[in-house]
């Protein structure tokens, strides 16, 4: 143990300026040199917040109130504007989420590498061997023209590679990952959190890595910080967090992801966080928490040491002893019907772009085909291609026997209405100037001839059976959280009783608890109405739970197909063996991590 | 599958961000005006537009009748306060009474142009291929007229009819409008909610019309704002050159001419009073459409908190996008 620890956050408070809400409250972490602190929260927790203020910094609208952050025994919070721009840098870094938007695209690498270590003289003491040095160190050295290169002339990976190189060119003391691997396929994920967790434990740096996807965490970090509607609910070193956590919330959370290896019912955690200014009196997560007691409505639990973790739960202690269940699916039957959708040698192009490449599936009806492959394989576009958004495809595309047209427009209304789609990004699939009535009534205006009365009854009747009130009806789409969002565009594909559900990447955009609950609403969905579906994935874990069949798909060709248990379980194309192995696992698997304790 | 057939329990309702906004313009309307920027640029406007509306039913004098010794230029009295013009008529009434003929043209004219320029823009770019060539091509030939140029064309042909300025002088603002809702649309074109409804196989008229023009309200309102502006100075340049109402009928555009040869030594007024309205009322609608644009595009007057969460959300959306 050091004397001191790098970073020591103390009773941090943020609110919203001028009306002294708070976003964030209590907020206290140490993080010690070498040592990644996993900082997880779903969309709204506060994490980036939290990850912002540890700059110094507070988002437009919001303002650090009260707390300390002190890093090597300076306090963050009392330095003068040009002490800070000193500091950022120097001291404290940044690697924010999206490195295509935050590397310059005018300047070479090379520039922007330079530019900060000129920037912060006394640093380091020969900027070009600086340079060359953290060009290795994030392995970007391979190519001696890389300080030539601009960045759209690299991939994403390396594109994050040179962000991290940035960030760790002056060798701060303090690094905030903010969800650095979100945009990137688990391959190269896997290789960057590796660079991160060398450079970290080699320099002694303190890193705050925030994400929203446990399993990313649960490999990387030595200890975790889970958060929930501001403050940090559970506190304690990765393996125990992991393995037995005691907060209800960690636990739905951890309970909420998906396992490549079982087939088994996922349980999210219904409803959503508060948000600032709304939040109940009590435990914030009384309402969604199945363990509430009467006390928990009332009064605030205070931080309590548990085992190895520091929980704000009441019934921490009892909670321990409490049984994780988990319920395992049985799988269906083949089916021997024939195909109600099938796909034979379908070619597509962008332009003259060829994206797919002779790729034929069949999909028996009432049952679950899943389509997996990184970005790029082309797996948005063959779902494009089956409902007829994309029409630039060779082949020949069967549904219950007769050949689809290319294109929207050459198909008739009865086959546009069996076969329904469902977005990827429920964000961008609803109008935002259209209640969820009158989108629901829409197609039904559309395919059937209805009266008014019919159509609202049919949307109201929808929206019970997506676990939506009818209350709905009248709301906007800005007025409904993700997961709902997402359930109303289930509804909508579902309200004209379709035959084939073509899902893109639906839960993409979600957080894990809420994407449990819209895979199990899908499929429910699906059984209850004998639909067949097309379920479109990065995420291999997800298709156990869903899906009877799968095609893995990489670079437009499918590589490796079957029924899920033998894909999963035995795969024999390297490819398919190494998106398996790829998968961010839960647990840490390597005990080394834990070494800071 | 017992288990899963028991529905999850219905989800606590959604959090209603505070006041959300049903009718999009009127909520940025409302919070335009309530910047000082909006609260100066709609204060204008509307002494401006009183002063046409009330303006005509409290003249002191007759606007058209020749008034006083019969001289031309009378110098500002207790009797005519701004004094007389060229034919001896009195300056207040007829600037009283010579604007709102100006506006209600300049408001048709606007009205006409937003419609013509908005049908052509939201067509071109969600139609696209030769539809939006041939549309954007002719708003280019269009738009290589000079605006007054254009207008003094038709006007010579046919005649200076009133509602042929309208209809010419709303013409040559549609290009613009065009150009402007154009590259709105194609951004809109492209989101899911509308490729949602395509799928369907609803037609493009409906698909416009119903789900990406009510999402084009904001540039349109900042639009029809901007447009209102140049009509009423193309409409006040026209009536200066004689194409507006026949003489007698007072026009503040026409006063200015009419009067020039007052401006040294007779009565500055007859010169000085029309041009200052015609001023005041483009700057009013400029300010106020600023400020509205400035609201729209969240440069100021959004409640901080709607926007730290929206932010959020966004940042959140921004996850998906990428696979």
């Amino acid at each position: 143990m050091r004397a001191y620890e790098r970073l020591e956050v103390k009773d941090l408070e943020i609110c919203l300026a001028g009306t002294g809400r708070d976003v964030v409250s209590e907020l206290s972490l140490t993080v010690g040199a070498g040592e990644v602190l996993g900082l997880v929260g779903e969309s709204g927790s506060g994490k980036t917040t939290v990850a912002l203020a540890l700059l110094g910094h507070a988002r437009r609208g919001l303002e650090i109130t009260r707390g300390e952050i002190a890093l090597d025994g300076v306090n963050l919070l009392t330095l003068s504007p040009q002490e800070m721009r000193e500091f950022r840098g120097a001291k404290v870094a940044y690697v924010p989420q999206d490195p295509s938007a935050a590397l310059n695209p005018t300047l070479k690498i090379g520039s922007q590498l330079t530019e900060c270590l000129t920037s912060h003289p006394g640093a380091v003491d020969e900027v070009r061997s600086r340079v060359a040095e953290v060009l290795a160190e994030v392995r970007l050295d391979a190519q001696p023209e890389m300080m030539k290169r601009y960045p759209h002339q690299l991939s994403g990976g390396q594109q994050q590679r040179v962000a991290i190189a940035m960030a760790f060119c002056c060798r701060p003391s303090l690094i905030v990952l903010d969800e650095p691997t979100t945009g990137l396929d688990v391959s190269t994920q896997r290789h960057v959190l590796e660079t991160i967790r060398n450079l970290c434990k080699t320099y002694g740096v303190a890193a705050v890595y925030v994400s929203h996807d446990l399993a990313v965490v649960g490999g990387l970090v030595s200890k975790v910080a889970v958060m929930y509607a501001g403050r940090v609910i559970e506190l304690g070193a990765t393996y125990p967090v992991f393995n037995t956590p005691v907060h209800p919330y960690t636990r739905g959370l951890l309970a909420a992801a998906p396992s490549p290896e079982r087939a088994e019912v996922l349980t999210g955690i219904d409803g959503q966080p508060p948000r600032p200014g709304r939040r109940p009196q009590g435990c914030f997560f009384a309402p969604r928490c199945s363990f509430a007691i009467d006390r928990c409505r009332v009064e605030t639990p205070a931080p309590v040491q548990v085992r190895s973790q520091v929980v704000r739960c009441f019934r921490a202690s009892e909670i321990v002893h409490a049984e994780r269940e988990r319920v395992v699916l049985t799988p269906l039957p083949d089916s021997i019907a024939e195909p109600s959708l099938s796909l034979k040698d379908i070619s597509a192009k962008y332009g003259s772009q060829p994206v797919l490449h002779g790729v034929s599936l069949d999909l028996a009806p009432e049952r679950c085909v899943a389509v997996v492959g990184e970005s790029g394989s082309g797996k948005t576009t063959l779902a494009r291609c089956i409902v007829g958004l994309h029409s630039n495809w060779e082949g020949d595309i069967r549904f219950e026997g007769n050949p689809l047209a290319r294109g929207t427009r050459r198909r008739s209304k009865d086959v546009l209405r069996r076969i329904q789609y469902i977005f990827q990004n429920p964000y961008t699939s609803l109008n935002p100037r259209k209640t969820i009535g009158q989108i629901l009534a829409q197609p039904l205006d559309h395919y059937f001839d209805m009266s008014r009365r019919e159509m609202s009854d049919r949307a109201a009747k929808v929206l019970q059976e997506v676990s939506l009130g009818e209350d709905f009806l009248g709301r906007y789409p800005d007025q409904l959280s993700g997961g709902e969002r997402q359930r109303v565009a289930i509804a909508r594909a579902i309200v004209v009783e379709p035959d084939v559900l073509v899902c893109d990447e639906v839960t993409s955009a979600l957080d894990v608890s809420v994407q449990a609950v819209i895979v199990e609403l899908l499929r429910r969905l699906q059984r209850e109405h004998g639909l067949s579906m097309v379920f479109i994935t990065h995420n291999l874990a997800l298709v156990r739970s869903v899906a009877q069949k799968v095609v893995v798909l990489n670079e437009g060709r499918i590589v490796e197909h079957g029924s899920v248990e033998k894909v999963l379980e035995h795969p024999e194309d390297p490819y398919t063996i190494k998106l398996i192995e790829d998968v961010p696992k839960l647990a840490p698997a390597d005990e080394p991590v834990l070494s800071g304790y | 599958m017992t288990a899963l057939a028991a529905p999850t329990e219905p989800q606590e309702p959604a959090v209603r961000s505070p006041r959300t906004p049903r009718r999009q313009w009127l909520a940025v309307l409302g919070a335009a005006a309530r910047t000082t920027r909006g609260r100066v640029g709609l204060g204008i406007m509307l002494f401006i537009a009183l002063v046409t509306v009330i303006g005509p039913f409290v003249t002191p004098y007759s606007s058209t009748a020749i008034v006083g010794s019969g001289l031309p230029f009378a110098k500002p009295s207790a009797q005519y306060l701004l004094g007389t013009d060229v034919l001896s008529r009195d300056v207040l009434s007829r600037v009283l009474d010579g604007g709102w003929v100006m506006l209600v043209m300049a408001l048709c004219s606007t009205v006409f142009g937003v419609v013509v320029g908005g049908a052509a823009g939201i067509s071109a770019a969600y139609l696209r291929g030769k539809w939006d060539g041939i549309i954007m091509r002719t708003v280019d030939v269009v738009l290589a007229f000079p605006q007054l140029v254009f207008a003094l064309l038709f006007v010579s042909i046919i005649g200076p009819k009133l509602w042929l300025i309208v209809i010419v002088v709303g013409f040559t603002q549609a290009p613009a409008v065009a150009r402007v809702l154009r590259s709105a649309t194609l951004d809109i074109s492209e989101r899911d909610y509308v490729k949602a409804i395509e799928l369907q196989g609803v037609k493009p008229v409906k698909v416009m019309w119903s789900e990406i023009l009510p999402n084009l309200i904001t540039p349109l309102m900042v639009e029809a704002g901007l447009r209102l502006t140049y009509s009423i100075v193309v409409m006040a340049g026209l009536a200066f050159l004689g194409f507006g109402q026949p003489p007698p009928s007072p026009q503040w555009g026409y006063m200015i001419n009419e009067n020039r040869g007052g401006l040294i030594g007779g009565n500055v007024w007859a010169v000085v009073a029309p041009t200052i309205l015609i001023a005041l009322l483009t700057i009013g609608t400029n300010t106020f459409t600023d400020a509205v644009a400035r609201v729209a595009i969240g440069i100021e007057g959004r409640p901080q908190e709607a926007l730290v969460l929206n932010e959020a959300a966004v940042a959140e959306t921004t996850l998906g996008e990428t696979a």
